[in-house]
């Protein structure tokens, strides 16, 4: 696409005799999934912009396991865990940023007792991180006045009480942050969780992601607000199946953001 | 001969309070078959959770009705025990209203019991009229089909009883200190039963007597046995719910336990050192089974989270997959392991202690795939549970005894299982592409 990224991996640092501020796991979605690629894009962008000096793992990065251990196959959890924590060690990595909040929940929660002990930090906290410390300001014309509401992703939410730091750098954007009724601690899933993004639901009378996409509705928004890859599809789906796609579209913080700079 | 009624006291108190001894050390039992759990971690937060959580009641009070009516009982239950304290002194020693020296102090702590007692009765009809007649969703779910609902009036029914017989006491014995009655000391303020007092007028004091004594009896022989209905009982979490909330989660919600007999195997299998054809030095015992298709591979937190459960559905209500018609209820899945591990128990009884294999087990028998795979592990179960039970932390359990025993995921799981295994990641890409998206 448009502009040119500058991501350097984090052999290159090691070749130039280097350590980053801060390791970008992009994860399994930001890497492959067509819609998390450009969250993924938008956020370097950012980075960029603020001169920050990150790395990637590129190709040695794999699958944090996440989805496997939700599945219920710690075998295949731990095993990944142990691969990433071995390139992560080998690199003696110490902060670590991404965009997923399930990579997020798992590297911070999960790692530290299979001896990967790292700060992990969700890309909404960085964010503000980078806009407290005066690295990163917005123009805030891009949406000033739009309707966002943000939809809190279980893991970022209730998993690890992350509930501000998403909220506080929309607001920077001057848009009209509206909330939806079900919100922070009572939010209700999007419905991708503990592996359900990866099979079709069991018997019901209604898709999770279109209830949650109704509360969204409700606050007559321009655009939904949301921090997380899964939660992304599933909410576009489900403005889909409102046939709202023309009216409301669903972003990533990052890109908001990234748009606002 | 009149000694008798203290006689009679003594025993019916001992019979009471012996009964219940046989029933909490079968509760205690039937929990300890759970497999064992670290909970020595965290000690001043636990406290704090359980001040904050079972004494304060702060989760109750998310729903301000429920939580505000729930506070009246509760706090009606605790303050008016101790009268119960002295009516137990009374009925050993044969004395009456041996706390009545205390003057004032009796006065307003009688005259608080009563207003409590009132409070009580007016909670308990609103509790009525929301379970049968406003017909709350969460109550009328079909796990409560048949004896939980049964229970659920039940419990009202006996608070209500209690209460009622409590002001009758009062009222008559109100009568009897005016008319002064010998015995009957002129002690307590009766803000509520002088009201029913008025019922009395003109009755004698033998008569008077008689519904007072009663009363008294009625209500603490009632007391031991609602002491006595509690284990087979929602209503166990009046006391569960203490050390429930000191047990339960002090992790974030996300954090997920990690299987240490995976870690070992995992840890030899990616040891380059490590000769596979050696002698395992692990002879000494079968392989730890993998997950849980039974309350036995549970551990014993999640055993007493069953026995904590009042079935009150709040983590149904909120539960993303109930709502939109699943199969799948947290609820559910805390009551069916409770039941189980009843059944398990009363197995054992007849057995002498040894658990004779039924042929049943928890997986299947009691809760089906079906509700583990509808979980997205959002934890609003767990987020709404008043009294830190996680449901969650069962249903992943036996996930991994149908992935890593059973071999027994959805087909479209276990293509996306093997997709991380052979490229790291859910989906059939290759790992070499991972950085394309810098260039696209």
């Amino acid at each position: 696409m448009s502009e040119k990224l500058i991501v350097k991996t984090m052999e290159e640092f090691v070749a130039q005799g280097k350590q980053p501020e801060i390791l970008f796991w992009v994860g399994s979605a930001g890497s492959y999934d067509d819609r998390a690629k450009k969250i993924s894009r938008a956020f370097v962008k950012i980075l960029n912009k603020a001169n920050v000096d990150f790395a990637v793992l590129g190709a040695e990065e794999s699958n944090t396991g996440d989805v496997a251990k939700r599945a219920g196959n710690e075998f295949l959890f731990q095993m990944q865990a142990m691969m990433n924590i071995e390139v992560l060690n080998g690199y003696e990595i110490k902060r670590i940023v991404t965009c997923d909040p399930h990579s997020f929940n798992t590297l911070k929660n999960e790692y530290p007792s299979l001896g990967g002990n790292y700060e992990v930090v969700h890309h909404t906290q960085y964010i503000k991180e980078l806009m407290d410390a005066g690295r990163l300001s917005l123009k805030g014309e891009t949406y000033k006045g739009k309707r966002i509401t943000f939809h809190d992703p279980c893991y970022l939410g209730r998993a690890n009480s992350v509930y501000d730091a998403p909220r506080d750098i929309l607001k920077k954007t001057n848009a009209n942050i509206v909330e939806m009724k079900r919100h922070k601690k009572t939010a209700l899933c999007c419905g991708a969780g503990g592996a359900q993004m990866f099979k079709e639901p069991e018997k019901g009378d209604m898709d999770i992601n279109v209830m949650r996409t109704k509360d969204a509705l409700e606050t007559n928004p321009n655009i939904i607000a949301t921090g997380c890859p899964y939660c992304n599809t599933m909410m576009t789906d489900g403005i889909k199946a409102h046939e709202k796609e023309d009216s409301v579209t669903v972003l990533d913080v990052a890109e908001l953001i990234a748009n606002s700079i | 001969m009149e000694y008798i009624p203290n006689i009679l006291f003594a025993l019916a108190l001992i019979a009471g309070i012996g009964f219940f001894t046989k029933n909490v050390k079968k509760l205690s039992r039937n929990i300890k078959l759970g497999r064992d759990v670290d909970v020595s971690d965290n000690k001043p937060q636990r406290w704090k959770n359980m001040t904050r959580i079972a004494l304060g009641q702060t989760k109750m009070v998310v729903r301000p009705i429920a939580g505000l009516l729930h506070i009246i009982v509760y706090v009606g239950f605790i303050i008016i025990n101790i009268e119960v304290l002295e009516i137990i002194i009374d009925g050993l020693l044969g004395t009456h209203r041996i706390f009545a020296p205390l003057g004032t102090v009796y006065d307003i702590l009688i005259g608080s019991f009563e207003i409590l007692a009132f409070l009580v009765i007016v909670a308990v009809v609103a509790f009525w009229i929301r379970r049968n007649a406003i017909k709350l969703k969460r109550f009328i779910k079909p796990e409560m089909e048949g004896w939980p609902k049964k229970d659920g009036n039940l419990i009202l029914y006996i608070e209500l009883v209690l209460m009622a017989l409590f002001l009758t006491m009062n009222a008559a014995d109100f009568q009897l200190q005016q008319l002064g009655a010998p015995h009957y000391v002129e002690a307590g303020a009766f803000p509520v039963s002088q009201y029913i007092a008025g019922l009395f007028d003109g009755l004698s004091i033998s008569s008077l007597i008689l519904i007072e004594r009663t009363a008294w009896w009625l209500h603490i022989l009632g007391i031991l046995a609602f002491l006595n209905y509690l284990y087979y009982s929602k209503h166990l979490h009046i006391l569960l719910a203490f050390p429930n909330t000191y047990y339960g989660r002090v992790k974030p919600q996300g954090a997920f336990s990690n299987v240490e007999a995976v870690t070992k195997e995992v840890k030899l299998m990616m040891d380059p050192s490590a000769d596979p054809f050696a002698a395992t030095d692990d002879s000494e015992a079968e392989p730890e089974k993998f997950g849980a298709s039974d309350v036995m591979d549970l551990n014993w937190v999640q055993l007493l989270n069953a026995y904590t459960c009042t079935e009150c559905g709040r983590c149904t209500s909120e539960c993303p997959a109930n709502q939109t018609g699943k199969r799948l209820s947290p609820r559910k899945i805390m009551m069916d392991t409770r039941d189980r591990l009843e059944e398990v128990g009363k197995n054992m009884d007849a057995n002498n202690g040894e658990f004779v294999p039924d042929g049943k087990q928890l997986l299947d028998d009691y809760i089906s795939k079906e509700e583990l795979w509808a979980c997205t592990t959002c934890n609003a179960c767990v987020e709404a549970c008043p009294v830190s039970i996680d449901p969650l932390s069962i249903i992943v359990e036996m996930r991994r005894y149908l992935v890593m025993e059973q071999s027994a995921a959805p087909t479209e799981l276990n293509n996306m299982m093997s997709n991380i295994e052979n490229n790291g990641a859910p989906w059939p890409y290759n790992q070499m592409d991972r950085l394309n998206w810098v260039n696209e």
